[in-house]
């Protein structure tokens, strides 16, 4: 942020003089390059161009956008959308369900004097619809009564179809109800007890058919994903099955939780001192009355060969730089283990037979306080080093201490949250967990997956790059061996010429 | 052990006896043929091989390294080389109880220009013997 103000200084003071395009080489953020280019414009501001640059009164700066986009993230309002669905669906399930239990009892309740009694068949069919009945709310309860992972962005296609077909098999029996039974006032009670048999039979099947549309179909693998972290690149492959795009974005985002370590953006950049000598020394000046805005990308591609060419050595201060930030590492976190060990030697766990005084005896999170003391320094000196510190407060590492202590876990055991980068679940859900994300996509999202296919998982400080691949179809053939025929023979009388 | 030029004795190989033999030495000048440096020979033999099919040795429990073929004109034929000579030592180095590969690699050293074997063979003891007997 310092090297933003001072040159967007610097550009300010040329601007009142000639005309000078400092070129910054890349790696600067692009905020740079868009207060250059208005800084030329200054001569021809009869244009209207509307640049952000720092030149304006209320400057933002990086932290302010932030702020204002997590602000904007919580305070999004009610998805009335989603709700809608959930809604819907509900209401089609509990029509489905009492339609059964409607169609039996409403010919007892309106001509009861003119229906047939009906024997043992009926008590059967009786018996056979409670028990679908309640196989049926089983099945839907485990299946469809699940709280939502995920707001997607389309709407899911196959359970909206699922719903549709629903409804127009409750809509059918209905009608035919309505017509057949109801007007014609059917006599036998049988009949319609088997009527209402058939629908609890057909919602069934729906119901295997959603377990099988929704559950079944995406579990074998049909696609290798690559995901791509595109800050520093870290980077896993999955296999899923038959998702639509969206569906997959879930899934993925599932995955990346537990298995991507936190995004840390202390990591990224190279080393200062080693930045710090690539900025050209070049500055390029325009006279005379050329158009410049022409000029200058032959200007700055003319410096940037030129900077190329110049023996550059910055690979060499990377590489020792590189080793030094190893080996200071390396011995912090010796004395980090040490005093952690240490530490734990200080307590034990008090045994059941062991007597003593009440005043020495103490709960885990007075053990975790009076043995972090002796561990505090070389933990912080390690995840300074490790640029790791905004990740564990003081009361977190004291929480996984006492954590650590009631489950009589060794120091290793303890260290291991600290000596690794952990995946971004681990850490502390406000600050992490993120909840919106960005699907850009080119196909749309509701398509199934295909064979190279490229989509984007958008956060505001970085995005995961998903490429898809179809596994390859296997041809395996097969080998008898017999396992007599594996015999051996010493190796005879070889000649050999020198 | 081989014990250099005794004569007298036959050519027996007792396991754990030292061995003894008459021996001619051979001077070979190794030529260089493009990257390699060739003796123009082929050997056979060796512990880790099979002493019964072994055709030039007399007593077929010799595991020793044999001269099995040697080429026309080649360095080996220029220095007396004889195919089904016994190769007892090559530049100092023992070739009576060595694998094959060994063999092979202690004939093939690129640093050497020139090796000096002891070998053996039939007509050489039979020779003795005669000129003994005489």
């Amino acid at each position: 942020r310092d090297r933003r103000d001072r040159h967007r200084s610097k550009s300010r003071d040329g601007s009142r003089g000639d005309k000078s395009v400092t070129i910054q080489a890349p790696g600067e953020p692009l905020l740079d390059n868009e207060s250059t280019r208005g800084d030329e414009r200054d001569d021809n501001w009869g244009e209207t161009t509307t640049v952000v640059t720092g030149t304006s009164e209320h400057s933002i700066s990086h932290d302010d956008l932030t702020r204002i986009a997590k602000d904007m993230e919580d305070s999004v309002p009610l998805d009335c959308s989603r709700h809608l669905g959930v809604a819907a669906g509900t209401t089609l399930a509990l029509l489905s369900f009492l339609t059964p239990l409607a169609f039996l009892l409403l010919p007892p309740l309106l001509w009861r004097e003119e229906l047939e009694p009906c024997g043992t068949a009926c008590e059967g069919l009786f018996i056979s619809v409670a028990f679908k009945l309640l196989i049926l709310l089983l099945g839907s309860w485990a299946l469809f009564f699940r709280r939502p992972k995920a707001s997607l962005p389309r709407v899911f296609v196959l359970r909206a179809l699922l719903m549709v077909l629903v409804f127009l098999l409750v809509v059918s029996y209905w009608l035919f109800y309505g017509v057949r039974i109801l007007d014609a006032r059917e006599r036998s009670y049988q009949g319609v007890v088997q009527f209402a048999v058939s629908l609890v039979d057909a919602l069934l099947f729906v119901h295997y058919l959603a377990v099988v549309l929704l559950e079944l179909r995406q579990l074998q693998p049909q696609f290798t994903l690559k995901v791509v972290r595109s800050t520093d690149g870290a980077s896993r492959f999955y296999n899923v099955g038959h998702l639509s795009i969206q569906r997959v974005a879930v899934w993925i985002l599932e995955k990346y939780y537990h298995d991507f370590p936190v995004y840390n953006p202390a990591l990224l950049n190279l080393p200062k001192s080693v930045l710090a000598k690539k900025v050209s020394g070049f500055k390029v000046y325009s006279l005379g009355e050329e158009n410049s805005t022409n000029n200058s990308t032959g200007q700055s591609r003319a410096v940037i060969a030129a900077a190329a060419r110049r023996r550059d050595n910055s690979h060499n201060e990377y590489y020792y730089e590189e080793a030094e930030h190893e080996r200071r590492v390396r011995k912090r976190r010796a004395r980090l283990v040490v005093a952690v060990e240490e530490a734990f030697t200080h307590i034990k766990r008090l045994q059941e037979e062991e007597q003593k005084n009440p005043r020495e005896v103490m709960d885990p999170r007075e053990a975790a306080q009076a043995i972090f003391a002796s561990m505090a320094r070389a933990m912080q000196k390690y995840l300074r080093t490790t640029k790791q510190q905004p990740y564990h407060t003081m009361e977190s590492i004291l929480q996984h201490l006492e954590f650590c202590i009631t489950h009589d876990m060794t120091p290793k055991a303890f260290l291991e949250r600290y000596l690794a980068a952990g995946p971004t679940i681990q850490y502390h859900k406000e600050r992490w967990l993120a909840k919106q994300w960005t699907l850009v996509s080119e196909e749309p999202v509701t398509n199934g997956l295909k064979d190279g296919i490229v989509f984007l998982l958008k956060r505001q400080d970085f995005s995961l790059v998903v490429s898809t691949k179809k596994v390859p179809f296997f041809k395996l053939s097969e080998e008898f061996v017999d396992p007599k025929s594996h015999k051996f023979v010493m190796r005879l009388q070889s000649e050999t010429s020198v | 052990a081989v014990l250099g030029c005794q004569i007298g004795v036959e050519m027996s190989y007792i396991p754990g006896q030292p061995v003894t033999a008459v021996v001619q030495r051979v001077e070979i000048h190794k030529l260089r043929q493009g990257e390699n440096l060739i003796l123009g020979f082929s050997i056979g033999g060796g512990i880790d091989q099979d002493p019964s099919q072994n055709p030039f040795s007399e007593d077929k429990t010799d595991k020793g390294i044999y001269v099995t073929r040697v080429s026309e004109g080649g360095p080996a034929e220029i220095a007396g080389l004889q195919i089904g000579d016994k190769i007892m030592q090559v530049n100092g180095w023992d070739m009576t109880m060595v694998t094959h590969d060994q063999a092979r690699k202690r004939l093939t050293k690129r640093s050497e220009e020139v090796v000096r074997l002891l070998v053996t063979r039939q007509s050489l003891q039979k020779a003795v013997q005669q000129s003994m007997l005489s």
